[in-house]
């Protein structure tokens, strides 16, 4: 028995060695242009669900330090785990919004999004009052003086953090994954950016980085989490992360703080004392495109 | 080592040609130095190049690759017929189909390539080594199998051209097993290609259950057109030789496949127009147009009524037998389902998009560029597997021959 295990681990070991020294030496030709070792740890670096807590800290390391070489400051980039006994929930008060888009800017700013061409993790639809929610008649590009615009309402749409999350199913590598505080997450990593997520979101919620990542060090946020708003890479996908880097603080999401009618609302859904929990039970909530069982935890409710 | 030997010749095969030859070669070089260019402008600034953008995230490209394994798969369609009922005109070209099915293959994988964002980070797709999503991703699936049919009809090929060049016996059990596992194979990489398109309940225009049945039957209609055409080509360039009956048969066949794709196209249009539910914009968008926006209805129609020409022209014996109808006829199949396949399929399942937004997408330069340079790789590897064939299939090149000669 154990004479088989040994066996079986250097066998492994000299698949696994055998199997770095190929792939370093297939991929060296397009590496040599960058020529450093982080290069080369980056293009060897793990999927960040199967690292352990000593290779995380090294990714991260490394990371940091590549931060504050592009961006000329300093870049904080947490790993901080799930709290315990968390699962996160969010509501939105369609009677309230008022389609300002405050919170897609807020949003920007405080996800350090891609400048060019720029990237909204949150999109603001307007839709007419007589036909109720219907996506084929809304519009994502309005333009009014003043909003609330007459006989319109509005829609916010961005990542439902769904229960059984088609993109999650699509992802060929495993790169995305529902976390266990309910947070469907990105390591933007180990994507290879194939775009399957895309095609399978129901809900436009993921975006693509199609150019270089285009950031202006002066307003770039330097709270980040590796699984949250941490700068991103070209070539890779991207989403609403209920602001992973605050909510794991215990901080409300950047557009739940912004939104200048209250109409957002976000806690833990395993706290029956908790506002999302009282609306739960207290108002009427909707989801969108229930038909597709994709069981979202971002609720809609009329408040008044 | 004689593998060795015979790979050595078959080098010497490939680099003597007459002028022709050379000019043809030197043509696929030149479109693939310049899709190159655009590759490496591509990956210095991304796919921002392209005209993909968020809501319309696949396009050219992924259209290019559905389009080929079609290809691809068609191989099977001479297989079928020429190994279970040992139909001897078509036997003796199945190789090719084979070796086509090799070039479209390897085009596929390049297209896949070339879509990715990360090219480099394509290593997590390797099993044991990244982590392959199965069983849920369809597209962890697709990789799987197709590269195992790329494998099966390598090693088919190699042996009997190998076997052919020593003038060995092939060992017909084998040869035979490895065949009719090739079948399903050809019918798998299909269902599956279709599958990860159906398989969104995000995209009622994909997630229809006659999608895989109607991938099938186009390609069925596609992959011998492309082989039509070749064989002719081949027939009149080299000493490749093909019966007559042969071609006929194969007409025929693409005009029973072509019937079922039209007939499921019907049924179809049917469901979505008679329900009259709000997953008709997608069809709408293809032959109508939404409000302005009115880019794909000329690819519609066109890829409809080119279809149907083309199945009138195969199913009548007097235009399938005729060498003029016959070829109007194979171009029309191969330009309808391109067409079906390359951007019908694709764009209006995208557009509107999921939450009702109108994007409207062209390929780029740069996607041309790139799209033709794939295909010139492919027409290359394509061609110089089939003059090696041909030189030992037809032109008696083989061990003894060689032997015969003066060092």
């Amino acid at each position: 028995m154990s004479i088989k295990k040994t066996i079986g681990s250097t066998m492994k070991l000299n698949r696994r060695t055998f199997l770095k020294a190929s792939a370093v030496a297939s991929s060296t030709a397009a590496l040599a242009a960058c020529g450093s070792k982080s290069a080369l740890d980056e293009f060897l670096q793990k999927n960040f669900r199967f690292m352990s807590k000593q290779e995380i800290g090294e990714v991260i390391q490394r990371l940091e330090t590549q931060y504050a070489q592009q961006y000329g400051k300093e870049i904080s980039v947490s790993a901080k785990e799930a709290l315990p006994e968390t699962f996160f929930g969010y509501a939105l008060d369609i009677s309230r919004c008022i389609g300002c888009r405050k919170c897609v800017y807020a949003c920007v700013e405080e996800n350090n999004q891609t400048q060019a061409p720029q990237m909204h993790w949150i999109q603001v639809l307007e839709m007419e009052k007589e036909k109720g929610i219907d996506f084929m008649d809304a519009n994502l590009y309005y333009q009014h003086e003043e909003v609330p615009h007459e006989g319109h309402f509005y829609l916010p749409v961005q990542c439902q953090q769904c229960k059984n999350p088609p993109c999650v199913k699509s992802c060929p590598v495993n790169a995305t994954w529902t976390t266990k505080d309910g947070i469907v997450v990105v390591d933007y990593n180990w994507c290879i950016g194939c775009r399957c997520c895309m095609a399978a979101c129901p809900y436009g919620a993921r975006h693509y980085n199609w150019g270089q990542v285009e950031l202006d060090p002066e307003t770039i946020n330097p709270d980040t989490h590796y699984l949250g708003n941490r700068p991103r890479y070209k070539g890779a996908v991207e989403k609403c992360t209920f602001c992973i880097q605050r909510v794991r603080e215990g901080r409300y999401p950047a557009c739940v703080e912004v939104c200048p009618v209250g109409a957002r609302k976000f806690g833990n859904l395993l706290d029956p004392d908790s506002e999302i929990r009282y609306i739960l039970e207290n108002k009427r909530v909707l989801i969108l495109k229930e038909e597709l069982n994709t069981q979202p935890k971002f609720y809609y409710f009329y408040g008044t | 080592m004689k593998f060795i030997r015979f790979l050595k010749e078959c080098f010497k095969v490939i680099v003597r040609g007459s002028h022709r030859y050379y000019i043809w070669l030197a043509f696929l070089f030149g479109v693939i130095v310049w899709g190159s260019t655009g590759y490496i402008q591509q990956i210095k600034q991304g796919l921002l190049v392209t005209n993909m953008r968020d809501p319309i995230s696949w396009a050219y490209y992924i259209g290019n690759f559905t389009f080929l394994v079609g290809v691809a798969a068609a191989a099977v369609m001479l297989v079928i017929p020429a190994y279970i009922y040992n139909w001897k005109p078509l036997k003796e070209v199945v190789i090719f189909g084979e070796l086509l099915a090799i070039s479209a293959v390897i085009m596929c994988i390049l297209f896949v390539i070339v879509d990715v964002g990360n090219p480099l980070r394509l290593w997590h797709m390797i099993p044991g080594i990244g982590t392959l999503n199965l069983p849920s991703s369809l597209l962890a699936w697709d990789s799987l199998i197709l590269s195992l049919y790329f494998v099966l009809n390598l090693v088919v090929v190699s042996y009997l051209l190998f076997n052919h060049f020593y003038q060995r016996e092939t060992k017909k059990r084998l040869l035979n097993t490895l065949i009719l596992l090739s079948i399903p194979v050809a019918i798998g990489i299909h269902t599956v290609t279709a599958f990860l398109y159906n398989g969104f309940a995000a995209r009622p225009f994909w997630n229809s259950a006659l999608l895989a049945p109607k991938f099938l039957a186009s390609a069925f209609c596609s992959g011998p057109a492309v082989l039509i055409i070749l064989f002719q080509i081949l027939r009149k360039t080299t000493t490749f030789e093909i019966k007559e009956e042969a071609i006929w048969k194969i007409a025929e066949l693409m005009a029973y496949a072509m019937f079922i794709n039209l007939f499921f196209f019907a049924a179809e249009v049917f469901k979505e127009v008679y329900s009259d539910t709000e997953h008709l914009v997608h069809l709408e968008y293809l032959f109508k147009g939404v409000g302005e926006n009115r880019d794909m209805v000329m690819w519609g129609w066109t890829s409809l009524i080119i279809s149907v020409i083309a199945f009138l022209l195969f199913l009548i014996p007097a235009t399938r037998k005729n060498v003029i109808t016959l070829n109007i006829g194979a171009i029309l199949i191969w330009f309808g389902v391109y067409i079906e396949k390359g951007i019908a399929l694709l764009i209006p399942g995208f557009t509107p998009d999921v939450l009702g937004q109108i994007y409207i997408y062209r390929p780029s330069l740069i996607e041309l560029k790139i799209s033709a340079g794939i295909f010139a790789i492919g027409f290359l590897i394509f061609t110089l597997m089939t003059k090696i064939a041909i030189a030992i299939i037809f032109e008696n090149f083989n061990i003894t021959s060689l032997k015969k000669k003066p060092a």
